[in-house]
């Protein structure tokens, strides 16, 4: 594992982090006072800024640092998380994401954005409370000139600073003689309790300069007195070093408060030699190679117990093992057991670092997915030509086969379910879609999810969420009252836009339902006249207008807003949903809001197919696009211009498709009444029949990308390889359609490589 | 004999860092997520030293810190603290809980090295 990979895992972390902070933060404005809610929001800070200092990113350290301050005074009790407090929070989470994301993939972040919630988030840490609407309106100028001041003061705002020795040294004048310090050293009992040891401390200060060392041992009591853990011994050390004062404590860093430590600078020869006279003291030569030989030398020592180091006492090595025997003396008795221990070792940590999930590259499930595929096809090739070659059909075979193919079945599920996720994250980055739109439409809007942990592939969790999000979008800008209006209304002033998902019959149904307005069928209506979607005088049922707002280029929003109305509509919403094998719906009550259902395939490596048969080859109708299928009738077929015909199903005129002619496998139009008409409802809401000229079945296919393998083909979506082995068409529903209005699939084609 | 060292920490970026840095510096590294879990694989891992968090789920680095004094095998072991806790006050909690010592965050692989040399023999 290098670096790279180090950081990339630091990113994943990152978008974890984010996920438990904006959670936690919801819950908290929720009114969640548990201080594990608080603590995990505080920690998902402060890992990502612990990870993000290891990897210099500085921008991202600096912001997750304020906020973290702040969290950190709602952990204390300093501060209460209000909405309003919640608010700012709530947004700073979305800056600490966009600072992640630029860290991640470069780019940059609004800057006047998040310097803005600096000041908010500085100016909460102070005890300042943000006026509700001030947030909104103008966060820059509104903090600015109090807390700039107040800033440099925050006690808990403390900055590390990085420290090195080169600076001392820098400093000495090359030719000046080394000053000598007089460092006396005396450890306390805890000093060994928390795992310090005096001999280390002093060859660290070895380190640092030419030294010698004196132990006093005037305190050791006599034997029957002594505390085996007690600290008797201190030491005068005399060091030449060029780092000072400073220096030598830096040594001692850890362990000074529980030490005596007394450093006096020794300003000549002549102070030196004074100081020596005054002390009784005998600079003794101090052996601590003892100690590079590691712990091996010291614990193979067990026979040497207090007493005889302390008859030893005269020589400073004993000493040192003395005072290491103290810190040691409960290992050696678990030396035996070491090696078992060991064995246990590889197995204990296994088991500590497994949790319950293991992260896989993509890359490998989407292998496997495939494979299995291969194996679902194979399998089916392998039963149709038993099926084909068995007389009786009873042979133990057969019953093999069946279990096969359940069990090939099952293992097909459980790839599939490999790839499922959750659309928790989809719905938690709704939550921002929801408060950005709000703070710039002046609504106040509150979003309630359910059904987060509702599963799905990956790929249509990955590709939901623009459609969402311009959902979302259009339901607050579009479907919600402003405050005034919904109080006037009798509503609560606050909209509410509620995202839910469950699981419905093999696909997943994500609904979204404002209380807003409703659809205004009368201006849909007239928006439609005057763009010739529809003639003056058409009569329409209420469902028939409220669909027309997924035709392309439809807004009803009188001017084009800045949010939704970019020129991409709910025309573009509801390709992507059908791109994904989906289908969405609107169904409206004026004054009471709208609700938009959409149902999506789990998983968009099979597909559910009508296998048909059109001019002696075999195509495959994704089922979700058939309503009916139904056998036509001389009467029902008539002819309409040159070439067109129609079919009258229950008193309506639908367009009759030869799917053979439109995609060029025979010259002529087919008899209709030799053949089956698949009524199919495409883009647009416009229904068609499709010709084909006999059903084969229905079954599930594993899709098998065309464009990968070969090139796009017009009307045609993909491909698949049928039991026999044989390689069938799915049918692009869609193209064909469009191909049959009269626009030729040449034509697109053409146009494709055009535009 | 390569010495052991228990790391303790939630962060799975910093896991990742102490465990390349350790076993590049020739450590045996043995990992746990948060203060509990330290404490269960204490015992079967008999490390020469701890490196520990302070913020973690569960149990936090105090908390464990305690827990292993408690430990009557394991009172005198070095602990060292890895935080970005640089205040004083924290400081003093974490050696009144009985850290030995502390690595400032940061993450740097020279200074977790020298830290750890510096409190092991």
């Amino acid at each position: 594992m290098d670096m790279n990979e180090i950081k990339e895992i630091f990113f994943q972390e990152c978008e974890e982090q984010l996920a438990e902070l904006e959670s936690g933060l919801l819950k908290l404005n929720d009114g969640d006072r548990d201080p594990e809610t608080v603590n995990a929001v505080f920690r998902a800070v402060h890992s990502i800024k612990g990870g993000a200092g290891a990897f210099g990113l500085d921008d991202l350290v600096a912001f997750a640092h304020v906020f973290e301050t702040t969290l950190d005074c709602v952990r204390s009790n300093k501060l209460e998380p209000t909405q309003d407090v919640l608010k700012v929070m709530l947004k700073s989470a979305d800056v600490l994401a966009d600072l992640t994301n630029a860290a991640r993939d470069g780019g940059s972040v609004d800057e006047s954005r998040s310097r803005g919630l600096v000041k908010e988030l500085e100016a909460l840490a102070h005890g300042e409370v943000p006026a509700p609407s001030a947030a909104v309106e103008a966060p820059v100028p509104k903090a600015a000139a109090p807390v700039v001041a107040v800033a440099p003061t925050d006690p808990s705002g403390f900055q590390p600073i990085p420290f090195s020795f080169d600076d001392f040294g820098g400093e000495d004048e090359p030719a000046a003689a080394l000053p000598t310090y007089e460092v006396t050293f005396k450890p306390r009992a805890e000093l060994f309790s928390k795992g310090n040891e005096a001999s280390l401390l002093l060859r660290d200060l070895s380190r640092i300069g030419e030294m010698s060392i004196f132990c006093n041992t005037d305190d050791v009591p006599a034997l029957h007195k002594m505390d085996p853990e007690g600290s008797y011994l201190h030491w005068v050390i005399s060091i030449k070093t060029d780092k000072g004062e400073d220096g030598i404590r830096q040594v001692f860093e850890f362990a000074e408060w529980d030490c005596e430590l007394d450093i006096k600078l020794q300003e000549d020869d002549a102070a030196s030699a004074e100081a020596d006279s005054e002390l009784p003291m005998i600079p003794v030569p101090f052996d601590l190679s003892i100690l590079d030989d590691g712990p091996a030398v010291a614990e193979a020592d067990t026979s040497a117990d207090v007493a005889a180091a302390v008859a030893a006492a005269d020589t400073a090595s004993n000493v040192m093992q003395m005072a290491g025997a103290a810190a040691r003396g409960e290992k050696k008795e678990s030396a035996a057991t070491a090696a078992a221990a060991a064995a246990n070792n590889a197995q204990a940590a296994n088991n500590a670092s497994a949790g319950q999930t293991i992260r896989v590259d993509l890359d490998r499930v989407d292998r496997l997915i495939n494979l299995v595929g291969e194996l679902v096809i194979n399998q089916a090739m392998l039963s149709q030509s038993v099926i084909e070659n068995d007389n009786n059909g009873t042979s133990s075979i057969n019953m093999g086969l069946e279990e096969l193919q359940q069990l090939t079945r099952e293992i097909q599920d459980s790839v599939m379910a490999i790839r499922a996720q959750p659309v928790k994250p989809v719905f938690q980055r709704m939550a921002r879609t929801v408060r950005e739109i709000a703070d710039i439409t002046g609504k106040s809007v509150r979003l309630v999810t359910e059904g987060e942990n509702t599963e799905v592939d990956k790929t249509v969790i990955d590709k939901l969420a623009e459609p969402l999000t311009h959902m979302i979008r259009n339901a607050v800008d579009h479907g919600l009252e402003m405050p005034e209006k919904r109080v006037a209304l009798g509503k609560n002033p606050e909209g509410t836009v509620k995202l839910t998902a469950k699981h419905r019959s093999g696909r997943i149904v994500i609904e979204l339902t404002d209380d807003g307005a409703g659809i205004n069928r009368e201006k849909v209506r007239q928006k439609a006249i005057a763009n010739d979607l529809i003639s003056a005088d058409a009569n329409l049922t209420d469902e028939e207008i409220d669909n027309l707002i997924f035709h392309a280029g439809f807004s009803t929003a009188d001017k084009v807003s800045d949010l939704s109305g970019r020129g991409v509509g709910m025309d573009v919403v509801k390709r992507s949903i059908q791109a994904l094998g989906g289908r969405i719906s609107i169904s409206s009550k004026p004054g009471q809001g709208s609700t938009f259902s959409m149902s999506l395939p789990l998983t968009l490596a099979v597909l559910d197919g009508m296998v048909v048969t059109v001019a002696g080859q075999t195509l495959v109708v994704p089922l979700t696009a058939i309503v009916e299928t139904l056998q036509p009738e001389a009467s029902s077929i008539h002819s309409f211009g040159a070439t067109q015909r129609l079919i009258s199903i229950r008193n309506s005129f639908c367009p009759l498709v030869d799917v053979g002619r439109i995609l060029n496998f025979r010259a002529m139009q087919a008899n209709p009444v030799e053949g089956v008409a698949l009524l199919v409802e495409s883009e647009g809401g416009g229904q068609r029949a499709l010709m084909v000229d006999a059903i084969q079945g229905q079954r599930q296919v594993v899709i098998k990308s065309l464009e990968a393998n070969y090139t796009h083909v017009p009307g045609i979506a993909a491909a698949t390889i049928l039991g026999d082995g044989r390689v069938a068409l799915i049918l692009d529903v869609d193209a064909v359609v469009a191909a049959s209005r009269g626009q030729s699939l040449k034509q697109e084609m053409s146009l494709a490589s055009v535009g | 004999m390569k010495k052991r060292v228990l790391t303790v920490d939630d962060s799975r970026t910093i896991r990742n860092m102490l465990l390349v840095t350790l076993n590049n510096a020739g450590f045996e590294t043995i990992q746990a997520e948060d203060g509990v879990e330290g404490l269960e694989v204490l015992e079967d891992c008999n490390p020469d030293v701890i490196v520990t968090d302070i913020n973690m789920p569960r149990l936090d680095g105090f908390g464990f810190i305690e827990g292993v004094r408690r430990n009557e095998k394991y009172r005198a072991i070095p602990i060292l603290v890895l935080t970005t806790e640089s205040d004083a006050e924290k400081k003093n909690r974490a050696r009144q809980a009985g850290a030995t010592g502390w690595i400032v965050k940061p993450f740097d692989p020279t200074k977790l090295i020298d830290a750890i040399e510096r409190v092991t023999a």
